[in-house]
């Protein structure tokens, strides 16, 4: 009798809900990496998720974890409500670069100036999808978008904002890291990131921040591996992938 | 329990604790901050949990959080603040989610002043924030009203699943008086909050959702039905007010929180110039007590309505009413709270002078 083995099945951290991206946008690689790793370190029971505003505001829908959808922004701030009373559970926000950089930059900060125990995954695709395509404050000079249609000039605008980076600045910040998905190896690299940054939540070691590059090739006007490639090209380098920010390291090297 | 005298804002943080209150999150504001200042010390005491946030939205927001995840919590602001509050207001009520909220209203518009005022009538009244939604708000008028009516509107907010507001003026916050915390408050029946999402599956629950969100025209106007039902039956059986001296009355005060009671004092001096005079007192601003309208003795033909504002309860009495009597105003603002001689001016003039 021929013998089968599973070598790949959707993670349980997902539900059957089809997701509701543009083909070819990341969002959809990143949610099934969070699922996994929730999954794989054994989390999703206690695991409670906020959605954000933005393309991904639905995803309530698609992790089959506890979910709370928020206001425009205010996702760190609900997250330390829920956890400051419930610390048992493991809190993952999920924000775009326009909640998180512009409308959510003050709950962000504090959330993580506090160190709460909660982890955040920011989604920067260097531009509002869910409107239509509009600056934000990530989206590279030069860059055209329907409230930049001239490209973004640094003059009028300032330069794009560095979110990872400043966020490692913050004392109470654990663990702060960028990452990609534009190939297997970085996909990994990704997930990897992300469950080191649960289980500091679970070890209840302060505030961690996940930073993923990730496309938009509906409001970036490209294909999707066009998409991919610019990304490569000319967000990496403004954006350059890494661990910013690790005090398990320090505290160890402090021991 | 005897009685202890405590000052306003720290008396309702202590009836918060002890209705079970199990989280606080608030930002600094005049002329509350003894509350928050209270709860940061005996919160920690108890073993809950006490947050000064960086904001008043992110306060909310927590408070949000924290209603999702099934605990029962507050926060307090003063109206500024409250303003800023309104967003998160707006998600808790559409999420139908239980917190209270405590204003200690001082004067505006804008930055306005930090004396006593009840220029958030409206602000509390119509939602606030945006959609259609009301919060269940409560004017006690005395310290000891206050902390009856907060032990109770956790069991409130929770029966409900809405946001209760405990609208006070500065004065409230500010005054010491005796208060007794063992007063037995009415025990609201409660179901089991399964629907919360506390990450708590290890009984094998499905995953909970909150949520506001609803792409679909129809599904959200079935949801806004829901909630209008919610509000209807606030309307129809929980309307709160007090009738003071109404069988003998010639004219009606109507008046809420500190401004009723310094009508009490007006009512005093009238009646020692031989004038019977009567007092609506709206307990609930929202819902707004029509039936006690429907109470006034037939002599009557005036009422005169009195706020620290510039008249903005007189449109809802005008409809409680349906313009059967001739409906006067007076009001202090800017802070400034009304003596109870200005209000006996006021009568006088309306009934042609003492007799
Ligand atoms: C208070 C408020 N302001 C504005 C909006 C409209 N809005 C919806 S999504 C969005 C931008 C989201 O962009 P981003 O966070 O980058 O996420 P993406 O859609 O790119 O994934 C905005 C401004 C809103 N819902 N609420
Ligand atoms: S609009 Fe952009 S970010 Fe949103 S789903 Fe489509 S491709 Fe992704």
């Amino acid at each position: 009798m021929p013998t089968s083995k599973i070598v790949y099945q959707k993670s349980a951290g997902l539900t059957d809900v089809p997701l509701t991206y543009c083909p070819g946008c990341t969002h959809g690689i990143i949610h099934k990496l969070v699922a996994q790793s929730l999954e794989e370190l054994g989390l999703l029971e206690r695991s409670i998720g906020i959605s954000s505003v933005g393309c991904s505001a639905l995803n309530y829908d698609f992790f089959s974890c506890d979910m709370v959808q928020v206001a425009h922004g205010r996702a760190p701030a609900v997250a330390t409500g829920i956890k400051r009373v419930r610390d048992n559970a493991i809190l993952f926000t999920y924000q775009g670069d326009g909640d998180l950089a512009s409308i959510g930059i003050a709950e962000a900060i504090h959330a993580a100036h506090r160190s709460e125990n909660i982890t955040i995954i920011f989604v920067n695709n260097a531009i509002y999808g869910m409107t239509g395509g509009q600056m934000a404050p990530t989206t590279l000079i030069g860059q055209k978008t329907t409230t930049s249609p001239d490209g973004r000039d640094a003059k009028e605008t300032g330069l794009p904002l560095k979110i990872s980076e400043m966020m490692a600045t913050i004392p109470g910040a654990t663990y702060v890291e960028r990452v990609s998905v534009h190939n297997p190896q970085h996909v990994n690299k990704a997930k990897k990131a992300l469950k080191k940054a649960f289980d500091i939540q679970d070890k209840k070691q302060g505030f961690s921040l996940i930073e993923f590059v990730s496309t938009c090739p509906v409001n970036w006007g490209m294909t999707p591996k066009d998409a991919v490639d610019w990304a490569v090209e000319h967000m990496i380098p403004y954006y350059p992938l890494g661990v910013y920010k690790d005090r398990t390291k320090e505290e160890q090297a402090n021991d | 329990m005897a009685k202890v005298l405590m000052k306003g804002n720290e008396a309702m943080a202590l009836a918060a604790i002890k209705a079970g209150c199990e989280a606080f999150y608030g930002y600094p504001i005049t002329p509350q901050n003894e509350l928050p200042e209270y709860m940061s010390k005996h919160m920690h005491e108890n073993d809950r949990v006490f947050v000064q946030s960086e904001s008043e939205v992110a306060a909310i927001n927590m408070v949000y959080g924290a209603a999702a995840a099934g605990a029962r919590v507050l926060t307090s602001s003063s109206s500024p603040g409250i303003a800023l509050k309104q967003e998160g207001i707006s998600y808790i009520a559409g999420s139908e989610l239980p917190a209270v909220i405590i204003n200690v209203m001082r004067g505006g518009p804008g930055l306005g002043g930090i004396q006593p005022s009840q220029g958030d009538y409206k602000q509390i009244t119509r939602g606030g924030g945006n959609g259609d939604y009301y919060l269940y708000s409560l004017a006690p008028e005395s310290l000891q009203e206050a902390v009856d009516l907060i032990k109770e509107s956790f069991d409130i907010a929770d029966y409900f699943r809405n946001p209760v507001m405990i609208a006070v003026d500065g004065l409230i916050g500010q005054m010491m008086e005796p208060v007794d915390f063992d007063h037995d408050v009415p025990k609201w029946t409660l179901e089991p909050k399964t629907w919360a999402a506390d990450g708590n599956r290890s009984n094998g629950r499905e995953k909970n959702i909150v949520n506001s969100l609803y792409l679909d025209p129809l599904v959200l106007e079935q949801h806004n039905l829901k909630l209008k039902a919610k509000y209807d039956e606030m309307k129809r059986d929980h309307q709160r007010y007090e009738m003071i001296n109404m069988d003998k009355a010639e004219v009606v005060i109507c008046a809420f929180g500190s401004t009723s009671r310094i009508a009490r004092t007006s009512v005093e001096i009238l009646k020692e110039n031989g004038i019977e005079c009567g007092i609506i007192r709206p307990i609930t601003i929202f819902p707004f007590p029509t039936k006690a309208f429907e109470e006034i003795p037939q002599k009557v033909q005036d009422i005169l309505v009195v706020e620290m504002n510039t008249g903005q309860m007189v449109d809802d009495v005008r409809l409680a009413d349906q313009f059967r009597h001739n409906v006067h105003f007076y009001g202090r603002v800017g802070g400034v709270v009304p003596e109870a001689e200005e209000i006996v001016e006021q009568v006088m003039n309306i009934v042609g002078g003492a007799k």
